[in-house]
């Protein structure tokens, strides 16, 4: 549908609006967690401004990509470390 | 590489940023905005995601079907016009990592893709950050910044309906309540540090500035439902894998909110690496270290200039006229540059009687248990850190400050949590706008025992070691001390 972006997030379709960014779909969709840090410990998004890198996670294929400086694009592929 | 010139290139198109860039393109210059958000604006006028935000739980595209309206703010559009009028070239998702010479800079896109830039004055105008500090319960998904939440609903979060407590310190507390109440969010409360006192001193300084007296009116009328609690902070965040409850201290007593978020952070930080990168010295103001400029908005560097909150934190009005000045004054026209400083100066005693009476006190600096952990990157507790007797040797046997965000969050927090006597309240502000004999070079900074005077190194950002070597760049490790060993390998530098 025109309008709407399709996504696919650790395997899940979801649609959002253009504008959204890739965390912010993340959050939306599950709870705010989106990795774990190196003891384990369940991490989200802190800064929303892209220095703490706590929003990171797999996008289309490249890692490390900070999840609140990404627009969604259509046909966007993410994979988290949760 | 590609590779590109311009007379004069400006980093960050907040409002200083926008206001440099159109200041020194009406002055002459062939300019270049870089800025790593993908939209214009800076944190207070960036564009808002498509309204009715909800990305849709169901695989339907019909269950959220909401009007597209990403449009920039209207006073960031106003100044974008003008800037392109001037031809003025923005490029967004492009962030700046590195300053080789004064007149080289590197910057990488979203994709990977490396580009130098290469102009005879560099304007900064790289804002600021939240400043976090550590309580127990602090990493929990769903404990956010103040801003940082706003910034998430601005990127499309639905915050509807759920209950929101906010804590820290400082009008953007209100500000960001009130953006929340307007998204259906319950707010369930609001802890602010400062006394009532300070507040209400502050409150009625405002007559000075009408304009601000009537937001400030605006503001309590739209938050009257809320509770407000003065000399309150969070002490503990609870909650299974999330926040789920939020203790506060409020004066003697102590009062818990169930909670779906937690929107939390003590003021803002200047962001003043680039500069110090690029050798700019700074001063210690009650800010942190601020970049040192004089009247033009000139650095201790000729060429580079700098404008907006990394020269102190002082709102949107303070960072537009100090745009105006740097921008003017880089391509020549001082007698503009003249007149836009008189506007900054106002602007600046605003910005002194809210750092006034918004000053951090220092019981804050108990918030952090043995246990709770400090460095959120390298999962560094506070037990850890202050067995060492400096930052520096905190950094060499923790880590501490070493993961991908270098230092940004936990760095200010340390400033602030070591910093034996707290900074007296508008003692530098005055000196702000001329270098003084206790400026510090960021390069002569030796080991120290705060946070601040530590050298910056290169790169800015994680960047992949292709680019970096595309750039002609040595990688990270050469310039590096070498730190204990990580526990995750997951960023190549
Ligand atoms: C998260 C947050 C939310 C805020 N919300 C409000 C609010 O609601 N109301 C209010 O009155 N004030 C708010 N403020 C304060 C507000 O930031 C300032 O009043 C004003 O925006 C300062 O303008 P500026 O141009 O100095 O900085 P900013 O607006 O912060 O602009 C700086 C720009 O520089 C860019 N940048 C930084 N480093 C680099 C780099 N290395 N490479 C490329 N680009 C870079 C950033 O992406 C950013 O867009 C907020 C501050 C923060 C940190
Ligand atoms: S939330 Fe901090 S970098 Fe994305």
């Amino acid at each position: 549908m025109e309008n709407r972006l399709q996504l696919t997030i650790d395997g899940r379709t979801v649609w959002v609006a253009p504008g959204t960014t890739v965390a912010a779909a993340w959050v939306d969709l599950h709870a705010p967690a989106i990795r774990r840090s190196v003891a384990g410990q369940p991490r989200g998004p802190l800064c929303g401004m892209g220095i703490c890198y706590e929003c990171r996670a797999t996008v289309d294929g490249h890692p490390h990509t900070r999840t609140c400086q990404t627009p969604c694009r259509d046909g966007m592929t993410i994979t988290t470390d949760r | 590489m590609r590779e590109v010139r311009c007379d004069v290139l400006v980093v960050g198109a907040g409002p200083a940023g926008l206001a440099a860039a159109a200041a020194a393109a009406e002055g002459g210059q062939s300019v270049i905005v870089l800025d790593e958000n993908p939209h214009l604006g800076g944190q207070i006028w960036r564009p808002q995601a498509a309204e009715a935000n909800q990305p849709s739980r169901s695989v339907s595209p019909r269950a959220a079907a909401a009007p597209p309206s990403a449009h920039a703010h209207r006073r960031a559009h106003a100044w974008h016009q003008r800037a392109q009028k001037r031809g003025v070239i923005f490029e967004t998702g492009m962030t700046l990592f590195d300053a080789p010479r004064t007149d080289h800079l590197l910057a990488v896109d979203a994709a990977g893709q490396a580009s130098a830039f290469s102009a005879q004055q560099v304007i900064l105008a790289t804002g600021a950050a939240e400043r976090f500090l550590p309580f127990p319960g602090w990493t929990l998904p769903g404990v956010m910044g103040v801003g940082g939440l706003q910034a998430m609903v601005k990127g499309g979060m639905a915050v509807r309906g759920k209950r929101i407590l906010l804590a820290g310190t400082g009008p953007l507390l209100l500000a960001v309540a009130a953006f929340l109440l307007d998204h259906g969010a319950h707010v369930v409360g609001i802890a602010e540090q400062a006394s009532r006192a300070a507040v209400r001193r502050f409150g009625t300084s405002l007559w000075r500035h009408p304009n601000k007296l009537v937001q400030a009116a605006r503001l309590f009328t739209r938050l009257r439902a809320v509770p407000l609690l003065h000399d309150a902070w969070p002490t503990q965040a609870e909650g299974f894998g999330r926040v789920e409850q939020v203790r506060v201290a409020a004066g003697d007593r102590c009062q818990e909110f169930d909670v779906d978020l937690l929107a939390c952070a003590f003021g803002l930080v200047p962001r003043t690496e680039l500069a110090r990168l690029m050798g700019c010295a700074t001063q210690s103001h009650i800010d942190g270290e601020i970049v040192a400029v004089d009247r033009w908005q000139r650095t201790t560097v000729a060429t580079v200039w700098c404008a907006g909150e990394p020269t102190g934190i002082g709102g949107v009005d303070l960072a537009v006229a100090e745009g105006l000045v740097a921008g003017y004054a880089a391509s020549g026209a001082f007698k503009r540059a003249g007149r836009a400083a008189r506007r900054r100066d106002r602007a600046r005693a605003f910005a002194e009687r809210l750092d006034r009476a918004y000053a951090l006190r220092p019981a804050l600096r108990a918030l952090p248990t043995d246990a709770t952990v400090v460095c959120r990157c390298e999962d560094v507790t506070w037990q850890a850190i202050r067995a060492q007797p400096t930052i520096r040797q905190a950094k060499l046997q923790t880590r501490c400050g070493m993961g991908p965000c270098q230092g940004r969050i936990c760095g200010p927090a340390l400033a602030f949590l070591t910093r034996a006597t707290p900074a007296a309240p508008g003692t530098a502000t005055q000196t702000t706008t001329r270098p003084t004999a206790a400026t510090t070079s960021s390069h002569a900074a030796g080991p120290s025992t705060g946070w601040t005077g530590d050298r910056v190194r290169p790169p800015l950002v994680p960047v992949a070691v292709n680019v970096l070597i595309g750039a002609g760049q040595a990688p990270l490790a050469n310039h590096q001390p070498s730190p204990a060993p990580s526990r995750h390998q997951e960023i190549s530098l």
